[in-house]
């Protein structure tokens, strides 16, 4: 792992987008790592495309600013592709990861400005098969570690479990659903270039 | 040893609380620092805290709670933010002025308007003449510390004055981040219990307090509020001497980041000295003599020891998160210069306004002031000291 991987997630507002960066946080700071978790707060609404922001490194970090050429790009609602330019600033070396159902030509298209490569996954499918719902942000987080290899499969599962068991205190029962979305997911993400 | 833990500034300040256990809290819910009384009443509910905490209607009545039970003998804190501050203002000169040692977690927001809700300095720098102590923090770790540092400053009896510990509002308020966290115990005897010597339910000793003082005493009052001002600044660094003690972590007046041998710095508050940090590091690989002076203490303003600290430079950047909308710069900038000249130091000192309503300062952002302190010495000219960092359109 290089010193400072910086991550830019794509949502919109109620996908759970902001949710997912703090888990990654989380789960990137039980590794022993130094972390930054943080929203770009707007005009936060249901729907409303928003953005959040990790910074994972090995030394403590002092930045304090929004993430302008990150390492990695998830995107978390395809409809966003082209409506904001997700790839801004991405790093030809690093990667772009994307929940959507649609073809790689179509991907392969609509960001035909982006050298690195590109993933995708089914987070709904992946979601309604074990949680019942559509909660796309779980199969996401999965997808980012196994695309950025912050951490092994193994490392990552065994942390959020304990990370689950904590937020999910008073609901144990979605505990299950969600250890399954993350398995899969790791199991699912494919490259498209 | 410390707890090894990863928080937002708002969970910090709220668990730094949660461990002084004051004897009350009130406070009236803001963006960005509801959080802060949210955690808070929760550590109430659950019993984790014995505070009596007060669920006021608005930030007047919030200030005027904490004076009151401050006034009374009890130890006393609260969070505000920008327009909450504002609606407090009657009650914060009162506050100072009855010499009542509360505890405020301010998280910088832009005061209104137009509305918004993001981080700049505009609510703090308009309390900076209010006689209370201003704290400034860079990230949650320091917002804690501050807090936890707060109230031994606060309540000394060379200084009985207000305090408010800073920080910004999203940028740190919201952003989660490693932290080391001290020991319950620890804290509890480092902070130690409160006793007052003069407070109004002491019936042994009958008071009164904010009563009528006209032209022969007002003047005599406030001379002596602003030596308290004075006195804190000894004060704030045997605290913190003794904090160091506890937990390694070493705070001043200000911090010197790359100070010593520094040809071009940057004056700064809160969480963009990271940033410039950062920048420093990278300025520094590329043989470039750039360094950083963070001021902690805004209030009481150590001009004299930042004079010194700033003596050897050859330019100095002033960044304010405020405007101060006077036709002459930034209030930060405004005392860096004027003490200055009090100290006879005629080295080249340019002001940006920076950062205002949440526009966000990069990294490349710090690097233009940095070529721009080159610039001006090299050719030795300085033609317009109060500046814009990161504005759209003429500058």
């Amino acid at each position: 792992m290089q010193n400072l991987i910086e991550i830019r997630w794509h949502g919109r507002g109620g996908q759970g987008a902001k949710t997912a960066s703090l888990l990654l946080a989380d789960a990137a700071f039980n590794t022993g790592k130094y972390i930054q978790g943080f929203p770009e707060y707007g005009p936060e609404r249901m729907g409303a495309p928003i953005t959040a922001y990790n910074r994972i490194s090995t030394e403590p970090i002092t930045i304090h600013s929004n993430i302008y050429e990150p390492d990695y790009v998830v995107v978390v609602d395809d409809t966003l592709l082209e409506v904001v330019d997700v790839a801004s600033g991405l790093k030809s070396t690093g990667a772009i990861v994307i929940n959507t159902t649609k073809d790689n030509e179509y991907l392969k298209n609509v960001l035909k400005d982006y050298e690195g490569s590109i993933y995708k996954i089914d987070a709904r499918k992946i979601s309604i098969e074990t949680l019942g719902k559509y909660f796309p942000n779980t199969p996401m987080l999965a997808a980012i570690v196994k695309v950025s290899g912050i951490m092994s499969d193994e490392e990552f599962l065994n942390d959020m479990i304990g990370s689950f068991k904590h937020k999910f205190a008073k609901k144990p029962e979605v505990i299950e659903g969600n250890m399954k979305a993350l398995e899969m997911a790791l199991k699912e993400v494919e490259k498209v270039k | 040893m410390g707890i090894r833990e990863r928080l937002s500034g708002n969970e910090a300040v709220a668990i730094a609380m949660k461990q002084i256990n004051p004897d009350v809290v009130a406070a009236f819910p803001i963006t960005p620092s509801t959080e802060i009384p949210q955690y808070f009443s929760t550590f109430v509910s659950n019993g984790q805290v014995d505070t009596n905490f007060v669920a006021v209607e608005s930030e007047h009545s919030a200030m005027s709670a904490c004076i009151g039970s401050e006034a009374a003998g009890g130890r006393t804190m609260t969070a505000t933010s920008a327009n909450g501050l504002s609606l407090m203002w009657e009650m914060i000169y009162i506050a100072s002025s009855l010499r009542l040692p509360i505890v405020m977690s301010l998280v910088n927001r832009a005061v209104s308007g137009p509305l918004n809700i993001h981080n700049d300095h505009s609510d703090a720098m308009g309390a900076r003449d209010s006689g209370w102590i201003q704290l400034f923090s860079e990230n949650n770790q320091e917002a804690y510390d501050n807090v936890i540092m707060a109230n031994r400053i606060a309540e000394h009896e060379d200084v009985l004055l207000p305090l408010m510990v800073c920080q910004d509002g999203f940028i740190t308020s919201h952003s989660i981040e490693n932290i080391e966290l001290i020991e319950d115990e620890k804290v509890k005897a480092f902070v130690g219990k409160y006793t007052p010597k003069h407070y109004l339910l002491d019936d042994k000793n009958p008071m009164a307090m904010g009563p009528l003082d006209l032209q022969s005493y007002l003047f005599e009052h406030k001379a002596q509020q602003a030596i308290a001002m004075k006195n804190a600044k000894k004060v704030i660094l045997e605290v913190s001497e003794e904090f160091e003690k506890m937990t390694g972590r070493k705070y001043g007046l200000f911090e010197e980041y790359k100070l010593d041998d520094a040809e071009y710095v940057i004056v700064c508050m809160n969480s963009t000295a990271g940033t410039v940090k950062q920048t420093v590091d990278q300025l520094r690989e590329n043989g470039v003599k750039a360094g950083l002076l963070k001021v902690r203490v805004f209030r009481p303003f150590p001009g004299e020891e930042i004079s010194k600290a700033l003596s050897k430079a050859k330019v100095v950047a002033i960044l304010d998160k405020a405007d101060s909308l006077n036709g002459q710069g930034g209030a930060l900038y405004e005392d860096v210069v004027s003490a200055m000249y009090n100290e006879k130091l005629t080295i080249p000192a340019v002001n940006y306004v920076y950062g205002i309503g949440g526009r966000d300062t990069t990294s490349k952002d710090i690097k233009s002031v940095y070529d721009d302190l080159m610039e001006i010495d090299n050719s030795k000219k300085l033609d317009n000291p109060y500046r814009y960092l990161g504005l759209r359109g003429d500058k």
